[in-house]
């Protein structure tokens, strides 16, 4: 029986570029390049590795986004996988985490799955909280945050690297993983394969399809609002001193004018 | 007055300072109900009633060291229907802030993560937030629901409130949901006996300019002498120079000092992310053209080897 592993990737703004807010406060992708959040790639790398394992699966990458976001499952597909699917409706615009994990779980299912794998958290909101919300959704085991994974069977295992200790988990399939950016090195696209990800197949969901009415997502539906976005001031400019010897002792005196020793 | 429902992060018992900060927030709110789960759950009355709790709720089962994460939803649910508090706060961390996320849609909230400010409005508690690796400061309210909140450590200060704290069990079930990922095992992390890098006052870290693990030596030298933690970037730990628990950034921990001292540190995006809301910054690297000097209160251009000793005899000297 094959292996139905779906990966959850958002599409981003470039975070070294200018990031800022729109009118409505919702952030602004006109003015920076978008690009397939550099954590999901640790999550489509893991997939690849999980396929290759397995003696039978397929993998479909998710996103919920704007048109362009299909510049982030382009390059999931390059990387090597299977078909993608894309969640693009205008009533999207401005969906709050809680918004997005209901779409993800309605497409999720709608596609079939025996393992959703997630990055750790997107380069832009950097919650960190949606694997953890499908799982529940989903009404399956999350195995989330973990620098190594691996599926036996019907069993997924890894391991997660937390504040206070290292933990071994176990769960059964299906469940939700999300993998951190220890899990190991993203593989760039091949040549053929970024020829390959021109034939693969998108398909493309709206709120319609997946049964989801339109005040449940988008910025009026959303269980949380942004009042107000101010850019941080810039920071005075700070002395800096460049060091002749006597570095180490100024900077000593700096530290004991701010009260630090 | 308004009860609000507090998450206890400790450890045997032990409450971590993220929750002793949350608790001078929630008092601006209302009324601090805090609940502790697990081992070691009792013991961390004495000291959550001496910063404002009026009430500890405490349960303790196997399932919740068993088990990931969900157990200690399914108590702070039974918190959360046993109160029917204004506001749900937890100190963020990578496992508070699943469960807060996973309480927020079983009852129906939306939810904000890592708040650097707290306060009472019109319409509910406003949260400040720092985004775009601090670039911007934000202020949004949960407009669905009791809001979930989560506020980073260093946000508040820890200020002694006296109140009740009377203890009381808390009856949880576990449905069969909860316990669907288990714990095989756990090893926990060695104590370094220096303060823990997301609490500490002052923070001093390493990068790529460091050049070896040996060198950081001259890291942690800085950093006892200052009482501080130590940090390193991405590069220094990639590298295999330090352990990954140390990282500092947008992956790795965020940090939120009085000061933080980078030293061989360039500047990225994503370790700016993790310290461009600390306090005071200084930082020492023999580029002046890096961008970490963007930031800095204090730069100091020149090699690390030769500043960082000197600070650390001089540190050393005037603490005498
Ligand atoms: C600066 C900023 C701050 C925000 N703060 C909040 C907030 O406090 N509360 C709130 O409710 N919303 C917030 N949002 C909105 C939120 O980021 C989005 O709704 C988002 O898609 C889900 O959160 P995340 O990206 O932070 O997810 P994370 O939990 O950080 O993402 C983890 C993983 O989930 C998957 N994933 C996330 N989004 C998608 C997607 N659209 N398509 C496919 N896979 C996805 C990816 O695998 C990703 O690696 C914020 C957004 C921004 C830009
Ligand atoms: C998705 C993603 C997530 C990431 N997350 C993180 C993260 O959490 N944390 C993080 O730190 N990075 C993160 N990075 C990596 C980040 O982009 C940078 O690569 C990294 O921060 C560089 O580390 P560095 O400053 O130590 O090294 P470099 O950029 O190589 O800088 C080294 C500096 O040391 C200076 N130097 C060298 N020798 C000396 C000397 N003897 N004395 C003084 N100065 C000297 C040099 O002038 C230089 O400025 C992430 C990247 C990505 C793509």
């Amino acid at each position: 029986m094959s292996l139905r592993i779906v990966v959850c990737v958002k599409y981003v703004p470039d975070a070294t570029g200018d990031r800022h807010f729109a009118d409505d406060l919702t952030v602004d992708r006109d003015d920076v390049d978008g690009l397939l959040s550099e954590l999901d790639e640790y999550a489509v790398e893991q997939a690849l590795q999980i396929a290759d394992e397995a003696d039978d699966a397929e993998i479909t990458v998710l996103t919920v986004g704007p048109e362009d976001a299909k510049d982030a499952l382009r390059k999931a597909l390059s990387m090597g996988a299977d078909k993608a699917v894309h969640v693009e409706d205008d009533d999207l615009h401005g969906t709050d985490v809680i918004g997005t994990s209901l779409v993800l779980a309605k497409a999720i299912e709608k596609t079939g799955y025996d393992l959703v794998i997630c990055g750790m958290a997107s380069t832009d909101g950097v919650m960190g909280v949606l694997p953890a919300i499908l799982a529940e959704r989903l009404g399956v085991p999350q195995v989330t945050l973990l620098s190594e994974v691996s599926v036996d069977g019907t069993v997924v295992k890894g391991r997660r690297d937390g504040d206070t200790a290292s933990e071994e988990l176990e769960a059964s399939l299906p469940a939700v993983v999300s993998v951190t950016d220890q899990s190991g090195e993203a593989r760039y696209p091949s040549f053929k394969g970024i020829m390959a990800a021109k034939k693969k197949p998108v398909e493309s969901l709206d709120l319609e399809d997946l049964e989801i009415d339109a005040d449940e997502v988008g910025l009026e539906g959303s269980w949380t609002a942004v009042d107000s976005a101010t850019e941080r001031p810039a920071r005075t400019a700070g002395t800096i001193v460049k060091d002749e010897g006597e570095g180490g002792k100024q900077l000593a005196g700096f530290l004991a004018d701010q009260k630090f020793i | 007055m308004a009860e609000v429902l507090v998450f206890v992060d400790h450890v045997d018992g032990a409450v971590r300072k993220p929750t002793l900060e949350l608790l001078t927030l929630a008092r601006r709110i209302g009324e601090p109900v805090a609940l502790a789960v697990g081992a070691g759950a009792e013991a961390t009355a004495p000291v959550l009633a001496e910063h404002g709790a009026v009430k500890v709720l405490t349960a303790d089962a196997a399932e919740f060291a068993d088990y990931l994460v969900v157990p200690k939803v399914d108590a702070l649910q039974a918190a959360y229907e046993a109160l029917s508090p204004a506001a749900v706060l937890l100190p963020s961390s990578a496992e508070t802030k699943e469960i807060a996320a996973r309480l927020a849609v079983r009852i129906g909230s939306g939810i904000i993560t890592d708040a650097t400010d707290l306060e009472a409005g019109d319409e509910g508690p406003v949260a400040t937030q720092a985004v775009f690796a601090a670039a911007f400061t934000t202020k949004s309210r949960v407009s669905k629901g009791t809001p979930v909140i989560t506020v980073k450590p260093n946000s508040a200060p820890v200020e002694a409130a006296p109140a009740a704290g009377a203890v009381e069990a808390l009856a949880v079930t576990f449905g069969e949901k909860s316990t669907g990922t288990k714990v095989v095992s756990r090893t926990p992390r060695e104590s370094t006996g220096r303060p823990e890098l997301t609490e500490a006052a002052i923070v001093v870290s390493g990068g790529r300019g460091v050049n070896g693990a040996e060198n950081f030596a001259v890291i942690e030298a800085l950093a006892d002498s200052l009482g501080a933690a130590v940090g390193a970037s991405r590069a220094a730990v990639d590298a295999g120079w330090y352990p990954h628990s140390s990282q500092v950034g947008q992956t790795g921990k965020s940090v939120s000092p009085q000061l933080y001292i980078a030293s061989g540190i360039s500047g990225a995006i994503q370790h700016r992310a993790g310290m461009q809301t600390s306090k005071t910054i200084v930082a020492i690297n023999k580029d002046a053209e890096a961008p970490i000097f963007d930031l800095v209160d204090y730069g100091i251009v020149g090699d690390l080897f030769e500043v960082v000793p000197q600070l650390t005899d001089e540190v050393k000297a005037r603490k005498g």
